[in-house]
């Protein structure tokens, strides 16, 4: 294989496991600064529990999410060294700002958060935690300009070299497309987040343990998620139509259309053929696409003929990610709707089905979010930065055997990552969020003394326990 | 604004990147070196006590590396664009090693039985982490093939006998680093394993100093004449000198010394060799092809990213600050 699907293969897998980890924490981060207020304002001990016991699996995530993060921020260099090199007068900044305000940030306060709640206050901790969560989000906020600017450019011109210059930094940030990336993919990380804490809280529900804590956690999230499964739908078609504007071929690939038509069908499946030009097996209804995208009945929409060939993404790639991602977005509000009339009916909390049917939904939200960006980022190309500089043009000169060996060991890696997390996520998840007892992860248990040799005959003879450390 | 646009940007912003290097190297340096000593630590209580110690303050000091990174990126790409694919080998070994002492602190205490695995995980990441940083030094003072403005060499050309001693070196360093912490924040029988270990880190510190120095001047021609043409000499001899007088002074103190004596001692240590090696690759982003003000990034690049470096550095370092003095004290295995 050549050094580009190299790679773009060595990326498109370390983000993609990256993103997972943000994904949960940026949701779960607000989550359980929410409890940390509540517990200081209302003195409840349910929300005290139901925070550490979140912390605790938040502790999980925020880690693997900060060490395949700074992957991320090398695999620019070594991977895209021709990107690097065009863009970096204009993205370099946006990167240096992330780390700058967003990491620095939680880091700064992550200890506390964790570990602090037996030396500061619970003012102090619900501040801690306040400024986790909003590092979260702002690193989301970062992160997602940079994105949008290689999807919408803006603000910069490139010189003959092909170097980009900054013109104008305001747009550069606030690029055509931020905004609505930004807050379908804040609203995605809540809406996944949401669905977790409501599986686990069901899964408890359903065996009749950690009654109220599950009930006040289910609840909330049932809340939660019946706002904004149906935001994120309209901010979808807020995105779509500024996708439409802004990368017509990308739109046309998700909608699978071939030739620029007014009054455009939605194809509900079909098979794109790239090579024939056409859709195999269509199911269309007619006028719909451009009545959602134009908002008209006879609305133009550009078709993928417009552009010639190899100019053109992965038709079928796109098209795909486009419907999985559409599909679990109806399925979650379909959910979330349920939730809402058994509540009304009192019987949330004891109809057994749906308590199930909640447990499996914990996945989806990834899902969504996987196919999300595949269509965000395969639709793009041939293209890093749109209709600018091309996929192939981007990439550094390292050797393909280097970059093929190293990307074999991070698929391994990341496996054993992930089956360890979820063992011990699972084991969590089982312990449950039990009365006050909780130890803390700072509460060590010492384990059983395991002898190695000392390194010289110099030191004392030790204790077979540890001595209690002397005072200050 | 325009003052600080006319002042001689690129020269500010290699200082600025060389003091997140330097924060990096001193805050990571300890908690890496409590990682390569965590398997010889004697038994499972030391190791319990010793992970608690960095425990809340590892990733802020892993986010100086980010921050290095990315600010490499903002203000000089070419020192990224060009070294990164000519380091690919060990920054992307570094990388995996980094992650797997990343997740030991979260899984380790979740399992007894695989304890061990964990422990192994955080032991031998800190040490692969800290070798490739040495192979990394090594490549950079040695030099790598440069052609059209791109990295032009092998996936292996980082790897030498220089960058061996520097990976050595930075073995021993960051052990005596983190032997300094361990003595500062634990006691107790870890506190004796420390001062224990600290003398074997010492002297493989010293050696390796030695035998780098002495290989790069030989080895590298421009280093040789930036040291040891006159007057260069006069000036510069002051820093072998001191280093040579801190380490003497660590032998005698390690086991008499206050508490915190062994670790400051080091990160001065540490700040004359890094002295020692910006005098030796100035005034390059990648050495003795692209000079600072060749590889930095435009001018309103600089100044948009200057503005937020000089607003917001300083309350990083403020609530850096905070967040060590929240967790003061000798570390203990219990709450409160
Ligand atoms: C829980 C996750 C989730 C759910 C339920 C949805 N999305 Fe989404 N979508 C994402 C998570 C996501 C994402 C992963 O967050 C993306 C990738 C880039 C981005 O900003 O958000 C995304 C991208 C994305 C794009 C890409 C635009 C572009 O990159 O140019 C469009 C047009 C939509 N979405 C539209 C929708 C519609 C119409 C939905 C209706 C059901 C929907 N999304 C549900
Ligand atoms: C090129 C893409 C990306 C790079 C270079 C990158 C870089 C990083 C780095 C270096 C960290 C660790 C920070 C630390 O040391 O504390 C991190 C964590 C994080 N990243 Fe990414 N990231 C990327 C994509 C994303 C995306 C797409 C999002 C969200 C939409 C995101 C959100 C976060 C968040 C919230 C964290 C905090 C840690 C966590 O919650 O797990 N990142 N990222
Ligand atoms: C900043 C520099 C970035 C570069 C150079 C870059 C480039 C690429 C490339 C070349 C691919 C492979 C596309 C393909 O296989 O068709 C890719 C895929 C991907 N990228 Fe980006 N991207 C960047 C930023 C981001 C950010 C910030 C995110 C996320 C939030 C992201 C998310 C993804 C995902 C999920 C994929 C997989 C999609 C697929 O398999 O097609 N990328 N990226």
């Amino acid at each position: 294989m050549d050094a580009v699907v190299l790679a773009r293969l060595q990326f498109a897998f370390t983000i993609g496991f990256h993103i997972l980890w943000p994904t949960l924490t940026i949701g779960l981060a607000s989550f359980v600064a929410l409890l940390s207020g509540l517990w200081w304002r209302t003195g409840r001990p349910v929300y005290r529990d139901l925070m550490r016991f979140w912390l605790k699996i938040f502790a999980l995530t925020f880690g693997v999410g900060v060490v395949t993060g700074v992957v991320m921020s090398y695999e620019i260099g070594t991977n895209w060294a021709g990107f690097s090199r065009s863009v970096s007068n204009v993205l370099g900044p946006l990167f240096m700002y992330e780390a700058l305000t967003a990491f620095f940030l939680e880091a700064g306060f992550i200890g506390i958060l964790l570990f602090g709640e037996g030396r500061v206050g619970k003012a102090m901790h619900f501040v801690a935690a306040c400024l986790v969560a909003g590092g979260t989000l702002l690193s989301t906020t970062w992160i997602l300009a940079a994105n949008s600017w290689m999807q919408t450019p803006a603000g910069a011109v490139a010189d003959a070299a092909g170097i980009y210059h900054a013109v104008d930094w305001w747009d550069v940030v606030i690029n055509p497309s931020f905004p609505y990336r930004l807050a379908h993919m804040v609203c995605a990380s809540f809406i996944t987040s949401a669905f977790v804490v409501a599986s686990v809280s069901a899964f408890h529900l359903r065996r009749s343990r950690n009654i109220e804590a599950s009930r006040t956690a289910f609840s909330l999230a049932m809340w939660m998620v019946l706002v904004l499964t149906p935001t994120q739908i309209v901010l979808g078609d807020l995105h779509g139509r500024n996708t439409l504007a802004h990368q017509p071929t990308k739109l046309a690939a998700m909608e699978g259309l071939w030739d620029t038509t007014r009054g455009a069908p939605m194809t509900l499946l079909a098979w794109p053929d790239m090579s024939a030009e056409r859709n195999r097996f269509a199911i269309e209804v007619p006028h719909v696409a451009s009545l959602y995208l134009t908002h008209s009945w006879n609305g133009e929409v550009q078709g993928l003929k417009a552009v010639p060939p190899a100019d053109r993404p992965d038709v079928p790639v796109v098209f795909f990610a486009f419907r999985i991602m559409v599909g679990i977005g109806l399925v979650l509000l379909a959910t979330a709707i349920t939730g809402a009339i058994l509540r009304a009916r009192g019987r949330l909390y004891d109809t057994r089905w749906f308590l199930r049917v909640v447990m499996a939904t914990a996945p989806l939200g990834y899902v969504a979010v996987l196919a999300g960006w595949t269509t965000t980022e395969a639709g793009r190309q041939p293209w890093v930065v749109y209709g600018a500089l091309r996929t192939a043009d981007a990439v550094a000169p390292v050797a393909a055997g280097a970059v093929a060996s190293t990307l074999l060991v991070f698929i391994a890696a990341y496996a054993v990552l992930l089956v360890a997390f979820l063992w011990f996520a699972r084991r969590i998840v089982i312990a449950g969020p039990a009365g006050g007892e909780t130890p803390m992860p700072s509460a060590l248990r010492p384990g059983p003394d395991r002898g190695a040799p000392t390194l010289a005959g110099a030191a004392p003879a030790l204790p077979a326990r540890p001595a209690p450390a002397p005072g200050e | 604004m325009n003052a600080l646009i006319s002042a001689d940007l690129p020269a500010l912003f290699a200082a600025l990147v060389a003091f997140c290097v330097v924060v990096y190297v001193l805050a990571d340096g300890f908690d890496l070196g409590v990682g390569i000593l965590f398997l010889l630590a004697p038994r499972d209580a030391d190791r319990d006590l010793m992970m608690a110690s960095i425990e809340p303050v590892w990733d802020g000091n892993e986010t100086w590396l980010v921050m290095g990174g990315t600010l490499l990126l903002a203000t000089f790409p070419a020192g990224y664009y060009v070294l990164l694919p000519a380091f690919y080998l060990p920054v992307m070994t570094m990388l995996l090693a980094l992650i797997f002492r990343g997740v030991a602190f979260g899984f380790r205490l979740q399992t007894r039985r695989l304890r061990w695995v964990w422990d192994l995980a955080f032991a031998a990441g800190s040490m692969v982490a800290t070798l490739c940083q040495g192979f990394i030094l090594g490549g950079l003072v040695g030099g790598v093939t440069v052609r059209d403005g791109m990295f032009a060499g092998g996936p292996f050309d980082a790897f030498g006998w220089l960058g061996l001693a520097c990976g050595l070196g930075l073995l021993g360093g960051y052990a005596l680093l983190g032997a300094g912490w361990l003595i500062w924040k634990t006691g107790g029988p870890t506190q004796v394993f420390a001062r224990e270990v600290a003398h074997a880190a010492l002297l493989l510190t010293g050696a390796m100093m030695v035998v780098v120095s002495a290989w790069s001047a030989i080895a590298v021609p421009e280093v040789a004449a930036r040291w040891f043409a006159w007057p260069g000499i006069a000036w510069l001899s002051p820093v072998p000198l001191l280093a040579a007088a801190v380490m003497a002074t660590l032998w005698r103190r390690i086991w008499t010394g206050g508490d915190a004596g062994t670790f400051v001692l080091a990160l001065a240590l540490f700040l004359l060799g890094f002295v020692g090696l910006v005098v030796s690759l100035w005034p390059y982003v990648v050495p003795r092809h692209i000079t600072l003000w060749q590889g930095a990034a435009d001018p309103q690049t600089l100044a948009f990213a200057g503005v937020g470096l000089l607003l917001i550095v300083p309350i990083v370092l403020a609530y850096q600050a905070h967040a060590y003095w929240v967790f003061r004290g000798k570390t203990r295995l219990t709450l409160g």
